[in-house]
């Protein structure tokens, strides 16, 4: 016992978060086996995502908060130099989000969801808190620079996601309610306006979402069919590799956005209320890694990653129950795909970087 | 908790020793005050978590609400989407020829499809197979369409028709193509190709016009639609319903069970009334000349033959071809696409003259025996302008017989003029032209049989005297189509009896092999005072061939039947007063179209035949001959027939 919490304390690892990652990601193969449809390679694959993960959340974990934040500023242009590559050689369908490396392709918006409150906090945390005006502007441009390129691609949902993360930094720096009343106030009025910039496909899921049933073979399918899954769970769930939406194909995209549904179907609201607990409980250490931490840097990033977090599981749910528009974002730690998998485990990395490190800050 | 307070008190430079910000500071009228940020920090943190829990709790009553409130409203609607409900597309109606020879059949035919959704990598693997069958440019950018449009789960067609080196070359290297499947089907098939296509025209893709009007419901799995001739017409005869099945899929979509079955009803086959050997001697007649041919049984109003030269292959348009493809058929000035034989409006020239010396005859301006002197032209009175006649020197002394063998011109602007444009008009659109004859194929054109009535209406311009001489012709404004043409030389044969000509026969449902014939309808028929009016007009045109002096008597050689004809020259190039030209001359596309109507035989006629040869320059020697075949072959063939079975 001793011999190996003070390996995990050598390597940096927080084990509460370390364990509720593993339950996740467990809950995650599970249920991928079932969306999957039993096969085998995608467990391989997805395993395979999984360990590659793992490991870059415990090389993460390696770097102290300090050396994080003189690579913030190259991290950042870095992932600016990617966007613009993909706008340029990117490839995907419809939406320009790709870009192959060789064998490896991913997508270089999941970089800046990292970066941007990285580079954010980097440049907040020797300013005076709450920021001036001159600070706000700064740390909006920031934000706001891969948030316009991500929409250009166009992917909405990821945009928004990496801006969030952005401004969640600004606001545990705090930032006067007056700005933040005052924006979402302006919001308000320019949000009618923004419509008109949506894509029609973008229109499309909005007035779907407040009423499905106007396509229901078109783009209201998704919402109806999710619902008609999460619905027929009923408490207990139909029961593992026997959600009927799923195998008979009713459910799109089961294994990744939508991989909630199957959950929901087979599993019931007791395999819900453990899912959420499994996200409560890596959610509620990470938000006392953030309280705990030594400097501001290490706080307004801990938690606004923390942040982030729980915004991907509440949109995704959100999305899967038909409270939010189909916006495609996956289901940390639980949906099929490598790219964002690998970057919330990042992100789970710099949390116990954060907590981890500052001994040796002291002691040093 | 303690030992974030201490270190927050730790200076914030420690971790970045350049400090960049350090000119800034002397100009902030506030210091770091660490404390103060930690407090405001952590009520921001727990202002977070306030929201969060709120969050958390909208899911988990979304979630309470859907499975526990709702469960079993929405058990009901998963226990029935278990079933999906597939339509099965019915098999089109096949047509044959009125001798029992398929036209249009359909014939089983490989196409790949791909589910966007369970492809990896779309892009990629749309280029790996447009490399591994050599797509051409216009597909790959049809599919790159279709697969935007397409829902996830959409299968998306690659190509059809893949022939069965293409099928082997794609099974091989089938593990590189996930989500792509080969799927057999039925296609459509004109074997006559290019014969036939005028009549049966062809079936395509169901476009976005047609979805937006047609019959959903009808039209449930159906990817084709006919888009001309008697595939557009009979669509609805040709099409048939589509059946139902409710089917349990596993999530492979491999098909687990058939719950319910409702079979499609096959679309009715049509048997046409056109002669599949005499289409084809008539279209072999035609060479490599642009025109038409229509031929009709008289008793009955059935189109035997129904010819448009230049064609296309109907083929190529089933699964849509390339823009290449398309513009070039379009933009060909041959014209391929174009019904010549439905559409095409021509001069009717002298074959008009028949029906305007039986008008002659009806309106009492002319008898039989009157005969007239031709002097090789003729003047209005009042005015110096010679109305020519073909033939330089005249034709002496013609009587309406003489003038129908010969053609005499003058004999003919004579008679129109002392019968006037408004009696002329009357007579002959008794025969139909000016007016669509009803067949059953879309698109049909009118003609023009012009009035002095008409043309006020249409030019604001008076009738001039001139004019109706030369509508005695058939040459100024008078346009008929070769249908209309056959047609009326059908009401000739039949001494005045008109039928609407048709070209489906009969329609067979293939499940109960009942045949329905479709109804022969009369049109209004050709009344005449004295029914002997018709017989010097008749043996007239028995002349033309069969006389000593007629001008197709080499079509009338050693014929085994008699038979009627007129021959006519629809100019192209109005002559200039005592102007000359040398044919050989001209380019081809100025020379006159070719005409010649005939029907045989002539007491009993079975067989009234319109052809014209476009720029074949004389009626005799280029469209008589292709009439005389047709004729020989329609009645030889039928008298042997007879003959055995006798």
């Amino acid at each position: 016992m001793d011999s190996r919490s003070s390996l995990l304390v050598r390597l940096h690892i927080d084990p509460q978060l370390l364990s509720g990652a593993l339950i996740l990601c467990g809950l995650g193969l599970v249920v991928l086996y079932s969306a999957g449809d039993q096969s085998m390679d995608v467990m391989v694959r997805q395993t395979i995502r999984m360990c590659i993960g793992i490991v870059t959340m415990i090389l993460v974990a390696q770097i102290s908060p300090a050396r994080l934040a003189r690579w913030a500023p190259f991290l950042y242009v870095f992932g600016i130099l990617l966007l613009f590559a993909v706008f340029l050689f990117g490839t995907g369908r419809s939406a320009n989000r790709w870009l192959h490396l060789g064998i490896v392709q991913f997508q270089p918006s999941e970089i800046m969801k990292i970066a941007v409150p990285v580079t954010v906090a980097w440049f907040l945390f020797d300013k005076v808190l709450p920021p001036n005006l001159r600070t706000i502007i700064v740390s909006m441009l920031l934000v706001l620079v891969p948030g316009f390129l991500i929409i250009q691609q166009p992917d909405l949902g990821t945009a928004l996601l990496v801006m969030a993360a952005g401004l969640f930094t600004l606001f545990f720096a705090g930032i006067s309610w007056r700005w933040i009343f005052s924006a979402a106030g302006v919001g308000l009025i320019i949000a009618p306006l923004g419509w008109f910039l949506l894509h029609d496909y973008q229109r499309q899921r909005v007035l779907t979402l407040f009423d499905p049933q106007r396509d229901p073979l078109g783009s209201g399918y998704h919402i109806i069919q999710a619902t008609i899954a999460v619905g027929s769970g009923g408490i207990s769930g139909k029961g593992w590799l026997r959600g009927t939406q799923s195998h008979l194909e009713f459910l799109p995209e089961r294994a990744t956005d939508f991989i909630f549904a199957v959950y929901c179907e087979e599993f019931g609201f007791i395999g819900v209320i453990v899912m959420l607990a499994a996200y409560a409980m890596v959610l509620a250490r990470s938000l006392r890694i953030a309280l705990s931490a030594q400097d501001s840097f290490g706080r307004l990033l801990a938690a606004s990653l923390t942040m982030t977090l729980f915004i991907y599981v509440f949109v995704n749910m959100g999305m899967v129950t038909g409270q939010l528009p189909v916006v495609g974002i996956p289901l940390p730690l639980v949906s099929y795909g490598g790219t964002s998998l690998v970057t919330i485990l990042a992100g789970l990395g710099i949390l116990m970087s954060i907590h981890t490190h500052k001994r040796f800050i002291v002691y040093s | 908790m303690c030992c974030a307070i201490f270190g927050a008190g730790r200076p914030e430079r420690d971790i970045n020793p350049v400090n960049s910000a350090n000119g800034e500071m002397q100009k902030l009228p506030t210091l770091k005050d660490p404390n103060r940020e930690l407090r405001i920090f952590q009520v921001r943190v727990w202002v977070a978590i306030g929201v969060m829990v709120i969050l958390i709790f909208t899911v988990i009553g979304r979630l309470a609400y859907l499975q526990i409130i709702q469960y079993g409203h929405f058990t009901t609607l998963s226990r029935d989407n278990r079933l999906k409900v597939v339509p099965i597309p019915p098999t089109r109606g096949l047509i044959y020829s009125r001798d029992g020879k398929i036209l249009a059949e359909n014939r089983p035919s490989f196409s790949l499809e791909m589910v966007p959704e369970r492809v990896h990598d779309v892009a990629s693997a749309l280029v790996d197979i447009t490399n591994l069958l050599h797509l051409e440019d216009s597909e790959v950018e049809r599919i790159a369409d279709e697969w935007k449009r397409a829902r996830g789960f959409d299968s998306v067609v690659i190509k059809t028709g893949l022939d069965e080196r293409q099928v082997a070359l794609f099974s091989v290297n089938r593990h590189r193509f996930p989500g792509f499947s080969i799927e057999a089907r039925l296609s459509r098939y004109y074997p006559r190709k290019e014969q036939m296509a005028h009549v049966i025209g062809y079936v395509g893709r169901v476009n976005e016009d047609e979805q937006n009007v047609m019959d959903k419901l009808a039209y449930r799995g159906v990817t084709h639609i006919g888009k001309v001739g008697v595939e557009k017409a009979r669509e609805d005869t040709l099409r048939g319903i589509a059946g139902y099945k409710q089917i349990e899929v596993n999530a492979s979509g491999r098909i687990l069970r058939v719950a319910t079955l409702s079979p499609p009803v096959p679309g009715h086959d049509i048997y046409l009334t056109l002669d599949a050997d005499l289409q084809e001697l008539a279209t072999d007649a035609l060479g490599d000349n642009k025109g038409a041919i229509v031929a009709i049984d008289p008793g009955t109003g059935e189109v035997l033959v129904f010819v448009s030269k230049p064609s296309f292959n109907p083929n190529l348009f089933v699964d849509g071809l390339s823009k290449a493809v398309y513009s070039k058929l379009r933009e060909s000035s041959d014209r391929p696409l174009f019904n010549r034989a439905l559409q095409a409006q021509y001069p009717p020239g002298s074959t008009i003259k028949p029906m305007v010396a039986l008008a002659g005859l009806e309106h009492d301006v002319r008898q039989a025996h009157d005969e007239i002197f031709c002097q090789g032209w003729l003047t209005l009175e009042g005015a110096d302008h010679r109305y020519r006649d073909w033939l330089k020197r005249g034709h002496g002394q013609i009587d309406l017989k003489r003038s129908l063998a010969e053609s005499c011109d003058v004999y003919y602007y004579a008679l129109a003029r002392d019968l006037g444009i408004t009696r002329l008009h009357k007579s002959l659109s008794k025969f139909g032209l000016g007016r669509a004859t009803g067949i059953d194929l879309p698109g049909e054109t009118e003609g023009l049989l012009p009035s002095a009535e008409w043309k006020r209406r249409t030019r604001t311009l008076p009738w001039y005297p001139g004019e109706t001489l030369i509508t005695g012709i058939g040459q100024g404004f008078m346009l008929v189509s070769p249908l209309q043409l056959a047609n009326a030389t059908a009401a000739l044969a039949n001494r005045g009896f008109r039928f609407v000509p048709h070209v489906v026969g009969q329609i067979e449902d293939p499940m109960t092999k009942v045949a329905t014939e479709i109804g022969i309808h009369e049109g209004p028929e050709v009344e005449v005072e004295k029914k002997s009016n018709w017989e010097p007009v008749i043996q007239g045109m028995v002349e033309v061939v069969h006389g000593s002096r007629g001008t197709a008597r080499g079509s009338g050689v050693g014929a085994a039947f008699r038979f009627a004809g007129k021959t006519g020259t629809a100019q192209l190039l109005g002559i200039a007063q005592d102007e000359t030209h040398n044919i050989d001359d001209l380019p081809k596309h100025l020379r006159d179209h070719a005409i010649f109507i005939a029907f045989a035989p002539v007491e009993k006629p079975e067989i009234a035949v319109a052809v014209v040869v476009e720029n074949g320059e004389s009626g005799s020697r280029t469209a008589a001959p292709i009439a005389r075949s047709i004729l020989d072959q329609y009645l030889m063939n039928a008298t042997i027939v007879a003959d055995d079975n006798g």
